[in-house]
């Protein structure tokens, strides 16, 4: 295997390598190297979130004490639902992949504040480490939506962790604030926005959500801190305060943080689905205006968190306000649909992923449907048709799209490769794990089984082996997809500098990357345009060769056979 | 427009009609509104089942048929298809607004109770429910008729619980500092589980009970027996009942263990220092005045803080009370 060169510099120094020693890596203002430094954090905060999830799942096992009493119980899902979402998908693909890849994919040479970037992974480990003291001390017991006035009545460390959320919110403007300046600011000559990759789409919406909606958890995370420690009243009816008002507040946060988990992910599929069936992405508009219009959303619909609490009135119109999102979401799924129809496709363990997210993402998104009407969420709210509907969301869009952007810019990030056939296994052990445990839970659910039960009645108990069962088997995929990167960085074949033949503009310096990621300012092109590169059977690699004519649509077209049809 | 709604509404009835069937997902249908909620449930399943199957079939047909050949091969260059993609755009939508209209008119039947429905009171409390019939009976277990609507008006002592009862598809926040309500027809006689379905700490999996419902006409039977029910039952039993209900074991041990107030073990016939100084014999007439005017005979060590049970038990409550005292030698 060759090593990729550039301009014959076969010695030349790469970003992980440009300066030698920790510290160079903690002062660093590298979006790169901040990049994997958040990839680490994230993961080990993945890794404790699942150990938690498997303690759970464990528990659950048997009705009654199985491993823990209740107390510890309520604690093991409270944490691991805020460290899942907190900690993890969150920051998850914006802070780890986005920050590795946003200026890569501009041709810049950094985001446009890398001391701000820096700072912002700073404040996230200061928000972990309040989180983990947390847990340390005593942990807490809320679950991870602190709703009042339990949050405000418990004796556990509510004060302690929700300074940590408080911190790591801070953490998360920041980072939103970075993105919508430089994707403002430093697009290269050429592109416009509607010549964006649509990953930068995902993460542009994604960071106005970030900025304004996070505001307003950090603003009712101090006000109920406010209550807890200076008995100030304004959710604890006790007090004169009003329980509801903090579900408002919490959740206008909340469900637009759904979409901060779920946009960039959308963002992530559409690359690996056009580069992976090597076709142009169907309806780039209509995929970049859904995830502007999932952000608008994403503000008005907030009320459906509460079917079971508000007038009929409020739930009309959160009923309404809340099917407008499924529109967009159906839209995304149609056009990735026709991106394969005529593609050729290349079934490796991105495209799995990819192809999983659309399998998973779509049961996620249609059981949405049930919770959005009126009529049924009664029924199913704060049952397991919940817990089900948003793992579906969360891990089977988010997660699976993250885990599919992982092995798509491994080679970029760390200049190896990964063995292709364990990566496929796991892939499959994860997806079928994932379904043995959550689709379950979708019937559990509808028969009745509430949330955040430690116990519960012997009707439920085969249905709550299965789905423990289901958990085991996505552990070993998650052990066997760590084994294999971990040995890929050491002993995996060297990455040649565009192994998947993208056009986006991260795939036009070596891999990985030189400190200053470009020579020189790469020249644009239109993103989907895979005609820009040549296949080279020697080196394995895709050899840019540049746009060769401009088509009836205004972009470039090569010279492989391309047609235009629109 | 309002003739396609009256002919999904058309079709909701026959729908209802057929729910007698019951499916392996969910409960049993017990009142009137379940089979509506399961109706427009299982319209949406099929919905969902048709757009998921429709996505699966296609990717799967994709992928078997468009695999890469030449590395260098590309896609034709169909970047959009403006009449599909207003096809794609305009159904959903068209679909969503039918099921938006389902559910609310759904919703609406399981919100606004008749004004005919017999009223029960609900406390939820960690970890348990008591339901206060019009009588002023309470009991741990909800008993309701299977003739006549039912509304709960319900509040909460702590922090948030909420009513869930499966079978009736019926579910309502308990919410402390204000009133909610809830309604349902039951239809079918037996008994159903009942559970809090919103987080309140150690023993939320345990705030779980049944729902009774009786038959035409056994509800007023079973509502006169159960408020004699004192009569009914051996007085120690009923006493030690009363014990429980009253809240007395919140300060009273019956062990000999110390608490906010006297342990009632080894109590009666002994003498009482009291806080006056003055001595008196535990008697039947000093437990008679120590419920109804908790103050008068205050024991030495002790403050004055038993609120008095006067118009909250009876005669022969209080004779139970006295005969479950003794018993505890």
């Amino acid at each position: 295997m060759t090593t990729t060169t550039y301009d014959g510099h076969a010695e030349e120094k790469n970003y992980l390598n440009a300066k030698p020693g920790i510290w160079s890596w903690l002062t660093t203002l590298d979006h790169k190297r901040i990049g994997v430094m958040y990839l680490i954090s994230i993961l080990f905060a993945f890794f404790l979130g699942g150990m938690l999830a498997l303690l759970v799942r464990t528990e659950l096992l048997t009705p009654g004490k199985t491993i823990v009493d209740a107390d510890t119980y309520n604690k093991l899902f409270t944490l691991h639902g805020a460290v899942m979402i907190f900690l993890f998908i969150i920051p998850g693909i914006p802070a780890a992949i986005g920050n590795f890849v946003l200026p890569l994919m501009l041709g810049a040479k950094d985001v446009a504040f890398p001391r701000l970037n820096l700072l912002s992974w700073y404040l996230w480990v200061t928000g972990a480490v309040f989180a983990i003291i947390s847990m340390v001390v005593g942990a807490v017991d809320t679950g991870w939506t602190f709703y009042t006035p339990y949050s405000t009545q418990t004796s556990t460390q509510v004060i302690n962790i929700t300074m940590g959320v408080f911190i790591l919110g801070f953490s998360s403007i920041f980072t939103g604030l970075n993105f919508v300046v430089t994707i403002h600011k430093l697009r290269p000559a050429g592109m416009t926005w509607w010549r964006m990759p649509l990953m930068l789409w995902g993460l542009y919406a994604t960071a106005i959500i970030q900025v304004l909606a996070t505001p307003v958890l950090g603003i009712t995370l101090l006000l109920l801190v406010a209550e807890r420690a200076l008995g100030v009243g304004i959710f604890d009816p006790a007090l004169g305060g009003d329980p509801l008002l903090y579900q408002h507040f919490f959740w206008f946060y909340s469900h637009p943080a759904v979409y901060i988990m779920i946009l960039p992910a959308m963002g992530v599929i559409s690359e690996l689905i056009s580069v992976h069936s090597r076709k142009t992405i169907f309806g780039y508009h209509a995929i970049a205006l859904s995830s502007v219009a999932i952000a608008a959303f994403s503000f008005i619909v907030w009320g459906h968190h509460m079917f079971t609490a508000m007038s009929p009135m409020g739930n009309m119109i959160f009923s309404a306000l809340t099917f407008s999102v499924s529109i967009p979401s159906a839209v995304k799924t149609f056009n990735w649909l026709a991106t394969l129809y005529r593609g050729h496709i290349r079934l490796n363990a991105p495209m799995l992923y990819a192809l999983a997210f659309i399998f998973l993402f779509g049961i996620g998104g249609l059981t949405g449907l049930f919770l959005g009407a009126l009529a049924t969420d009664i029924h199913l709210h704060d049952t397991y048709f919940i817990v089900a509907h948003f793992h579906y969301v969360m891990f089977g869009g988010t997660v699976i799209a993250f885990l599919g952007g992982l092995h798509h810019w491994w080679p970029k990030m760390f200049g190896r490769m990964y063995n292709e056939n364990l990566a496929k296994i796991a892939c499959l052990l994860i997806f079928l794990g994932f379904n043995f445990t959550f689709f379950t839970q979708f019937i559990l659910g509808t028969m009745g089984m509430p949330r955040r039960y430690y116990d519960y009645i012997d009707t439920f108990a085969s249905l709550h082996q299965f789905s423990t069962m289901g958990s085991y088997i996505m552990a070993v995929g998650f052990f066997l997809t760590a084994g294999y990167l971990i040995h890929s960085l050491v002993a995996g074949p060297r990455a040649v500098e565009n192994p998947w033949g993208a056009a986006t503009l991260e795939w036009r310096t070596s891999s990985p990357p030189i400190e200053h990621n470009f020579h020189e300012t790469p020249e644009s092109n239109y993103p989907y345009d895979f005609s820009v590169n040549r296949y080279n059977p020697e080196t394995g690699n895709y050899d840019y060769v540049g746009p060769s004519r401009i088509d009836d649509h205004g972009h470039a077209v090569g010279f492989h056979g391309a047609e235009s049809t629109t | 427009m309002n003739l396609v709604f009256d002919l999904i509404a058309q079709l909701a009835l026959m729908g209802v009609a057929q729910a007698a069937n019951k499916t392996f997902y969910m409960p049993p249908q017990a009142s009137a509104s379940a089979a509506h909620v399961d109706w427009l449930f299982d319209l949406i399943l099929w919905i969902s089942v048709f757009f998921f199957v429709l996505i699966v079939i296609l990717m799967v047909m994709f992928i078997v048929k468009y695999r890469v050949k030449d590395p260098n091969a590309e896609g034709p260059r169909i970047y959009h298809n403006t009449p599909l993609e207003i096809t794609w755009t305009a159904i959903p939508l068209a679909i969503v607004v039918v099921i938006f209209w389902l559910g609310f008119k759904g919703y609406m039947d399981l919100a606004v109770p008749p004004a005919n429905a017999y009223e029960i009171q609900v406390t939820g409390q960690k970890w348990k429910w008591l339901f206060t019939y019009p009588n002023g009976y309470v009991d741990e277990v909800l008993h309701v008729p299977s003739d006549r609507p039912v509304t709960l008006v319900m509040t909460s002592t702590d922090v948030i619980h909420a009513m869930y009862i499966p079978a009736f598809r019926a579910k309502t926040d308990v919410m402390p500092g204000r009133y909610t309500k809830i309604w349902f027809d039951a239809t079918e006689p037996g008994t159903y589980p009942l559970f809090c379905a919103e987080y309140c700490g150690t023993g939320h999996s345990a705030m779980i009970t049944e729902v009774l419902v009786h038959g035409p006409g056994e509800f007023e039977k079973w509502m006169d027996e159960a408020a004699n029910w004192i009569a009914t039952m051996a007085p120690e039993e009923a006493g030690l009942k009363l014990y429980g209900m009253l809240g007395c074991q919140q300060c009273h041990s019956t062990t000999g263990a110390a608490g906010i107030g006297p342990t009632w073990a080894g109590l009666f016939g002994h003498e009482v220092q009291l806080k006056d100084g003055s001595t008196v014999v535990a008697d039947e007439n000093y437990i008679r005045q120590s419920i109804l005017e908790p103050q008068s005979q205050l024991v030495a060590g002790y403050d004055p803080v038993m609120p008095t049970y006067q118009g909250r038990v009876k005669d022969d409550g209080i004779a139970a009370l006295i005969a479950y005292i003794k018993s505890l030698k």
